[in-house]
Order: structure tokens, then C-alpha cells, then sequence
């Protein structure tokens, strides 16, 4: 491993994706740890777990028998009103399903880093975001990650954003399986005195263990006020979108890194875009640098943040866009396309101009996704801006026929 | 569901019960289909009921059986289950009889 054990100032190290997560857990220090191994997740909490053997931290580190018990017991911590996390992946997420709910419904502001990968069956352990797609109307927050540096990053902000009292929203930090979690690349780590200043002390407003003012969590909740709380909980995720634009501009402030709901990348004359996230947003920059160079006016669009979905800004990145195609590293099998292809079209509706909609489902279960599966997609666009007739709407990329 | 009750933006967020000691308000006898009816004369003051009742609806005063708790009670009938036979001083009757 090579997480050091301390980091006094700013430090440029080569780490992999797990590793990045690691560290910026460790440097945060959550009070309670509780995580059930599954690959590719598997080395976060056993980076983890050494820091806690080793007496780097002082957290309390819970083995647990299942990841249905691992977000419970974070569940039980966070409601006593400290701070818990835990990771997973794929079917761990799934096994953690009706506790998911829970937490967001109980408003507890966890953080999890969500590794990526296929969702069983049949069984794969590599990429793709059917399990974290699959958990996207839980309630939580949704942010992707680029590569090792922004999982870092993601993860910092995440605790701001998940503890802001307009919020109280747990947030999933989601890293692509083996491209992100197994690759070693630099990233810039911030100190750990910077991390712990930038978190600041969480003071929860109600605690189970204030025994001077007892408080009831999860009580029945029926016809008669559960749908006030529902109503409470969507007002939290519309507020959020506030709140992560400001954690993000005070993290610009310590990182000199910037974050926004979404990244435009040669966007300003674009005529056609491409809209991604996750790793393979990499590879299609260089695949807009490469068509760019032949006079294409190529853009891309990296989502950021999936749950809230930011409708306006994407309306507003869009607008002077001729056709666009939406990337899905998961299939909603809606019979209509993926997940993000649902969101993006349904956020387009209210916009001025609805340029045309392709929606491309690649890299399924850890399938390679190269530049000329990218430069594919732009030259399909291309043609659906000289001649939209005859164009099919889902297609399935590199998928042998 | 009353008409003058607090809107979201009034209610303790995710559900939580700031108050203690609250089950007292929750009306739980709004749910028995039978009820325990004592038999003032018939009762030994065994005190088996108040013992054995899940939810202390069976109310005691100064060491004495002296009725239920009709707003918490749920009509089990566990009170009337452990009655000892020489008494049989609760009797269930379905609350239909009281509506009429």
C-alpha cells in the first residue's frame, strides 16, 4: 500500500483509485467504520482497516456480517449523531437495499464510496453502473467520479454536502470498478490538517445517546405524516444542488480544483456533444481533441452530480447543440433506453431547443470502451445532424451482434 | 387524518420523535376488535392480568384491580387468557355490542 501514514502538506503521490479513497478516508476519521468486503471495494476497507490496527485513527471499525448489516450499523452511528461510512459494491449495494431508504428517510449523512461494478447476474466483477443506477431513486445523493484524483476530492466534499442542515441527505461517491480502483495514477492529496479543517466538527441537532433529551428514530410512520416526510426529503434533494455548488467553491478555494453539477469540455461552439460520466469521460476528451483536430466541432459533457439532476444546467450546456448523444453504462430495460438517456431527454423537454437524442449502452459488465467506440458515436451524430431520417434512438455499443 | 395537522415544513425532520414518553398519545385502543370487560365481583386481585398485560393497560390503584385503560388497550385478551379459572373475571366481548 502506499497511503502514507501522514500527510502534514499538499502531496502529489501515485495511488490507485481504492488507495485515494483510503486516504481521504482516513484523513476525514470517521467515528464509525463498518464494511463487509467485496471486490472491487475490497481494499478501501482493508486499507482501512490497517490505519485502525495501526492506530492511525480512531475509529471504531465494525466487522460486520453482511452489508445488509454493515448500513445498518452506519445507520444506528450516524442516528447517535457521529459521523459513518462504509463501501461497497455491485451486489453488496443491492444486499444493502431497504437500509439504503432508511438512511436517506431518516436523513442521516452518510458517506459511501460505491465502487462501481456490474450487478449479478450473470455474475461479473468488472464496470459498470448498474449498481448505483439501480439505487438511484434511494434517496441519495449521486456523485461521479472522473478518475482517482476526483473520487478523492468527491469523497472531502461529500461530508459537507451530506451534513449541510438544508441537506441531511446521505451521498453516494461512485468510482468505476478496476478503471478507477485498481489503476495507479498521481493524484494531489490535501493535507490532513486541511482536510480536518475543511469538514469541521459534525454537531448533529438530535442524537440517540443525548440521554438528557431522548428522541425516538424510525418510529411507524403511516398514512397520516409519512408522505409530509417524503415531501421533507424531496425538498432536501432540491436544496442540495445549492449546497454542493458552495461546498465545491470552498473546496476550489483549498484545492484550486474545481467542481460544478457537470464539466463541459469544448463545448462553447460544440455542434454536436457527447454526455458521460464516469471514467470514460477521459477517453472521449481525447476523442473530441482527435475530431476537433479535423474541423468537427465535437463537445463533451461529464456529469457530475446524477442525483439531484441538474436539469437546468444541462438545458443550458445543451443549448446550441445540434444532436446529442447520452452514454449508459447501464440499462434501465425500460424498453426505452437507459437510465441517464431517460433523465437528460426528460430535462430537454422544457428547453427551447430539443436538438435530437441518441442514446449509446456500452461497456456492460466491464466491456472496453477505446476511442474509436467514442469517435463512432460522434460520427453517428454527425450524421444525424445532416439527415435525421431513418435514425435509430437506443443503440447498444460494441455489443457483438 | 384531522384536518388541522402540521404540514411538512412543520414536522420534525426524517420522522423523529423529539418528545419522550410519547406512546402515551398514541390512541392504541383505536385498534381492538374485542374488549376485556372485568367483573368487579368475580375478581380474586390476583393480579395476573396487570402482570401479563403487554402494554399496562390494566389499571391498579393502591394494589388493586380497578379497571382498563381503554385508550391503550388492544384487545389481546392475554388479561383474559390468564385469569385464573376459578375467577374468570375478564370476559372478551367483541366491540360490535358497544356500537350498538
Amino acid at each position: 500500500m502506499s497511503v502514507p501514514a501522514d500527510v502534514p502538506e499538499v502531496k502529489r503521490m501515485a495511488v490507485t483509485g481504492n488507495e485515494a479513497v483510503a486516504l481521504a478516508m482516513k484523513q476525514i476519521e470517521p467515528d464509525v467504520v463498518a464494511a463487509y468486503p467485496i471486490t472491487p471495494q475490497t481494499d478501501i476497507v482493508q486499507y482501512f482497516s490497517s490505519f485502525v490496527a495501526d492506530g492511525l485513527v480512531q475509529t471504531e471499525f465494525i466487522r460486520v456480517e453482511s452489508e445488509h448489516s454493515a448500513m445498518s450499523a452506519v445507520v444506528g452511528a450516524a442516528a447517535s449523531g457521529v459521523r459513518a461510512m462504509t463501501a461497497t459494491s455491485a451486489n453488496g449495494l443491492a444486499l444493502m437495499w431497504e437500509v439504503l431508504y432508511i438512511a436517506a428517510s431518516t436523513r442521516l449523512p452518510i458517506v459511501m464510496p460505491v465502487v462501481n461494478r456490474a450487478l449479478s447476474g450473470p455474475i461479473n466483477i468488472h464496470c459498470d453502473h448498474s449498481d448505483s443506477m439501480g439505487a438511484r431513486d434511494s434517496g441519495w445523493i449521486q456523485l461521479y467520479s472522473e478518475n482517482a484524483q476526483e473520487a478523492y476530492d468527491n469523497i472531502i466534499q461529500a461530508v459537507r454536502i451530506a451534513e449541510h442542515p438544508d441537506v441531511l441527505l446521505p451521498v453516494m461517491v461512485c468510482l468505476d470498478g478496476f478503471i478507477i480502483s485498481h489503476a495507479l495514477e498521481n493524484i494531489e492529496a490535501l493535507s490532513d490538517a486541511t482536510v480536518r479543517r475543511f469538514i469541521g466538527e459534525w454537531v448533529p441537532a438530535a442524537s440517540l445517546l443525548d440521554v438528557d433529551r431522548p428522541i425516538t428514530v424510525g418510529p411507524l410512520d403511516l398514512y397520516d405524516y409519512y408522505f409530509e416526510h417524503k415531501r421533507q426529503q424531496a425538498e432536501a434533494m432540491m436544496r442540495a444542488g445549492k449546497v454542493i455548488e458552495e461546498v465545491a467553491e470552498e473546496f476550489a478555494a483549498i484545492s484550486g480544483r474545481h467542481y460544478g453539477f457537470l464539466e463541459e469540455y469544448r463545448m462553447d461552439d460544440a455542434a454536436i456533444a457527447v454526455i458521460v460520466l464516469g471514467s470514460t469521460a477521459g477517453t472521449a476528451k481525447v476523442a473530441v481533441d482527435s475530431l476537433r483536430k479535423s474541423g468537427i466541432k465535437a463537445g463533451l459533457i461529464k456529469l457530475r452530480t446524477f442525483r439531484p439532476f441538474p436539469a437546468g444546467e444541462l438545458r443550458r450546456a445543451l443549448a446550441g447543440v445540434k444532436a446529442v448523444a447520452i452514454m449508459d453504462r447501464a440499462d434501465s430495460f425500460s424498453a426505452m433506453g437507459g437510465p441517464v438517456f431517460a433523465e437528460v431527454r426528460s430535462a430537454l423537454y422544457e428547453a427551447d431547443h430539443r436538438p435530437p437524442c441518441f442514446n449509446f449502452i456500452y461497456g456492460l459488465g466491464g466491456r472496453d470502451v477505446g476511442l474509436e467506440d467514442i469517435i463512432e458515436v460522434y460520427t453517428y451524430l454527425q450524421q444525424a445532424e445532416e439527415d435525421p431520417e431513418g435514425l435509430v434512438t437506443v443503440h447498444y455499443l460494441g455489443v457483438r451482434e | 387524518m384531522k384536518p388541522d395537522m402540521p404540514g411538512w415544513k412543520d414536522i420534525p425532520r426524517g420522522g423523529l420523535i423529539l418528545e419522550a414518553g410519547n406512546a402515551f398519545q398514541y390512541r392504541t385502543g383505536d385498534w381492538r376488535s374485542r374488549r376485556p370487560v372485568w367483573q368487579k365481583d368475580r375478581c380474586k386481585q390476583c393480579l395476573l392480568c396487570w402482570i401479563f398485560c403487554p402494554d399496562g393497560a390494566v389499571k391498579v390503584e393502591e394494589g388493586r384491580v380497578v379497571g382498563f385503560d381503554y385508550d391503550h388497550c388492544k384487545g389481546c385478551g392475554i388479561c383474559a387468557t390468564e385469569c385464573p379459572p376459578a375467577a374468570s373475571a375478564i370476559e372478551m366481548v367483541p366491540e360490535s355490542e358497544f356500537a350498538k
